[in-house]
């Protein structure tokens, strides 16, 4: 039963299953290091607040469900401006254009302009459209705020406001059917003739004049409202999931990987101590180690989430506290067996002192068992938070996958057919799992070898 | 040692398990359960002095009233050794005999479908719907695992033997409760085929309650099924993998006995304490994971009931349902214990 690191690693890369779980593995590493470059921590804090998901679409599919239809369902864009500018006289004007190719099947739900202006004075803020057919519409014209000193003002302007509608209907006479009642985005975008999606590619256009000054938007985004957005859709408090789920990699990786080592760091030399001590001590150890294996543990999970706190990290070391017995009994009985070993026995009459004996003689021959433990409990450690996450006892702060299920599910999803919002966290989870799960079943079959045949 | 005093001493650890767990959670809900009781009885003694008009009608002040009961409270309290810090020993040692004799007092939120308040009587009424669901997927699944397991170990490297080894590895890696919400998503919503919600929507005294009920529990129980035989399969696999190795199977062989009567009368005898073992533990182990699982299914069993415990935080209710899942979780690794001990005698020697 002694193993070198490199005829394991030469075993290991023979078993395909456990090439298999290092490659998900690879990539779930890699998520993680994505997600801590493009998203800052900070939306961490964000994740719950309503106020930052205002631009996004509620219950949003995935933008790539277009694919598979014939009917395109438009798609919520959230447009950045082509910004350019230039000096008439003594008046300074600041063009932003949005350019979007309308290829979608669907009106679009409405339209909001957001923009945050720097200025001093009173400043003129033009909003057109140009359609695919040439036509230009005046949407609105208004001043903004007069100010002495420079300023910054943030407004939005809505597609329902009713200036927009009063302006569009100086062009009623181009349209061929009856414009009462309309909303503006069901104008804009219409053929002449019937009220029908005209698709092609449209301008719209932010213009600032200024005589006094040059002003600046330094904050300006056109939204086109749509039904379907992003990779992975957004839930009904119109939080982009792509992001949540995103997150959830490595904070799933973080407990699943913090609780497996903590417990198999632990039971090891709690079982390995108990093992080599043998008499009272093992006897009173093993009690213990039995009494927290009978333990019912989900139970007592949740009344210490509940009664204690449920941070993250106390999260982990709940989970460390009922993870490390299975592994403590099997790594004692191991130890019984290897401190009759003769040069166990030899190094102790040569009087070495026993933590020395464990740390050096013992445990290292319990590495590939351990190795192996910390695989297997992963999963477990993975799923076990997400099932308290799903009941609401989580942390509510990040974005586990086990709490974006809770939410999925206390907005009743299923029942409305939310299956964006459903499926992917349980895929995750399982994928996670499954990659720990296979690298254990190598690693298994290396110290098992009797279950190959 | 014998197998009585192997069993005398399995039996003093569980026991010591069961206080350690009550212990456990008595200080955990302690100081909570405290206040509860101290305002349940304020609230009692006002409600009897509201009542009664002719003491009521004795009190020239408002605050005479206010005095009166006060002391009235402070006299309960004191009877009811509530004066006393809720860690102090004679306390701890009180509630714990209380619970033990399966006195868990009276609910604070949470009601029995009959409408009783007292935690015995809400307990008993969903004990023997979650012990109806678990049971039965637990036997189905181990019949399945058992036959699926048996042909597996006869054809190691088939490819019956890698669908078991692979169906097993990927359902061990879904949460149970997420299938469940997925079936429900698929069943009860795409195709309308099972209720959504498993509670039966007719009262008990119906003729047709039991049909309401099985009905209702088809969905949870098909869930439990197919994430459960696979490991099932693949666990049993594994026993009859080891035991055809050994020498005595060799010479069965070499002595020319048919390979199916090896298999199943000489190997599945000779894997059936670990197997025994594992059935009596899975069984307790579901009860655990009946709380998320009844969560998602709205099966009205003791999962649900904890689940809605935790919720509102009724702590009689807690206290009680923790009690009874620990002692059936106890029992069962107890018989497991036991039947392992009377299967396989090395372990008493141990």
């Amino acid at each position: 039963m002694s193993f070198s690191s490199k005829t394991i690693w030469k075993e290991f890369s023979h078993s395909k299953i456990g090439i298999v779980g290092i490659a998900i593995l690879v990539i779930l590493f890699s998520m993680s290091i994505v997600a801590f470059v493009t998203i800052p921590l900070d939306s961490f804090k964000t994740w719950n607040d309503p106020a930052s998901w205002l631009l996004y679409p509620k219950s949003a599919q995935p933008a790539w469900v277009n694919y598979f239809q014939s009917e395109k369902i438009p798609e919520h864009l959230i447009l950045s401006p082509v910004m350019s500018s230039q000096q008439v006289d003594s008046v300074s004007v600041l063009t932003n254009s949005f350019l979007v190719n309308y290829q979608y099947d669907g009106f679009p739900s409405d339209f909001i302009y957001q923009y945050t202006a720097k200025y001093s004075g009173s400043p003129l803020l033009q909003l057109s459209v140009t359609r695919p057919d040439g036509i230009v519409l005046q949407l609105v014209s208004t001043s903004l705020p007069f100010a002495k000193d420079a300023t910054t003002y943030s407004s939005m302007i809505f597609s329902t406001q009713d200036i927009i509608a009063k302006n569009i209907l100086d062009k009623k006479t181009k349209y061929a059917f009856s414009l009462d009642g309309m909303s503006s985005e069901k104008i804009i975008f219409s053929k002449l003739d019937e009220n029908v999606i005209l698709k092609g590619p449209y301008v719209f256009q932010v213009r600032l004049y200024d005589v006094s000054e040059k002003p600046v938007l330094s904050k300006s985004n056109l939204i086109l409202g749509g039904k379907v957005y992003g990779i992975m859709g957004t839930d009904e408090l119109r939080r982009d999931l792509s992001v949540g789920l995103l997150w959830g990699t490595p904070l799933a990786l973080f407990i699943g990987i913090t609780v497996s080592i903590g417990s198999v760091v632990f039971g090891l030399i709690y079982g390995v101590y108990a093992g080599y001590k043998g008499r009272v001590t093992d006897e009173v150890l093993m009690r213990f180690n039995d009494i927290i294996y009978a333990m019912p543990a989900l139970p007592l999970l949740i009344i210490l989430a509940v009664t204690i706190g449920n941070s993250i990290f106390l999260m982990v070391g709940f989970l460390v506290i009922f993870g490390w017995v299975g592994i403590a009994k099997v790594s004692r009985s191991m130890a019984l067996q290897i401190k009759t070993l003769q040069y166990v026995e030899a190094s102790k009459l040569m009087g070495q002192k026993d933590y020395k004996i464990i740390f050096k003689h013992i445990l290292p021959q319990l590495l590939p068992y351990a190795f192996a433990s910390i695989a297997i409990s992963v999963p477990g450690a993975i799923t076990t938070e997400a099932g308290l996450s799903f009941l609401g006892l989580g942390d509510p702060t990040f974005p586990t996958w086990g709490q974006i299920l809770h939410d999925a599910s206390s907005y009743s999803a299923a029942a409305r057919g939310m299956w964006w919002w459903i499926l992917p966290p349980g895929i995750m989870i399982a994928v996670t799992g499954l990659a720990f799960v296979f690298m254990g079943q190598a690693m298994d079959g290396i110290i098992n070898p009797k279950l190959r045949r | 040692m014998g197998f009585k005093k192997f069993l005398a001493k399995r039996a003093i650890t569980m026991f010591g398990v069961l206080m350690a767990t009550l212990l456990v959670t008595i200080i955990l809900v302690g100081s909570n359960m405290d206040s509860i009781s101290k305002q349940s009885a304020a609230l009692e003694i006002r409600q009897q002095v509201t009542n009664n008009k002719n003491l009521l009608s004795s009190f020239k002040t408002s605050e005479q009233l206010d005095s009166y009961i006060e002391n009235q409270v402070k006299q309960r309290i004191t009877a009811l050794g509530l004066d006393q810090p809720w860690y102090s020993p004679q306390r701890i040692g009180l509630s714990m005999y209380k619970i033990l004799t399966l006195d868990f007092g009276h609910a604070k939120f949470l009601t029995s479908d009959s409408g009783s308040s007292d935690v015995k009587d809400i307990i008993l009424e969903k004990l023997p719907r979650t012990i109806l669901l678990f049971t039965t997927a637990t036997a189905i699944v181990s019949v399945l695992g058992i036959f699926l397991g048996t042909v597996a170990a006869s054809k190691v490297n088939s490819k019956i033997d890698k669908i078991t080894s692979g169906l097993a590895i990927i359902s061990s890696s879904f949460p149970v409760w997420w299938i469940g919400v997925l079936m429900i998503f698929v069943f009860a919503f795409l195709y309308p085929i099972f209720p959504a919600r498993a509670t039966p929507d007719v009262s008990i005294s119906d003729p047709g309650y039991l049909g309401s009920l099985l009905y209702h529990m088809a969905l949870p129980l098909i869930t439990l099924v197919i994430i459960g035989f696979g490991s099932w399969a693949y666990l049993v696999r594994n026993f009859l993998v080891g035991v055809l190795q050994e020498d005595f199977i060799m010479a069965k062989r070499a002595a020319g006995i048919d390979e199916k009567r090896i298999l199943y009368s000489h190997a599945l005898k000779n894997a059936a304490p670990p197997i025994v073992t594992i059935l009596a533990l899975s069984l307790s182990g579901s009860l655990g994971g009946a709380i998320i699982t009844e969560a998602v299914f709205d099966w009205p069993g003791m999962g649900r009931l904890y689940f809605e415990a935790i919720s509102v935080l009724d702590l009689p209710v807690i206290i009680g349902a923790t009690y009874v899942l620990t002692a059936f979780f106890l029992v069962s690794v107890f018989v497991a214990d036991v039947l392992y001990g009377y299967f396989d005698p090395r372990v008493r020697r141990e």
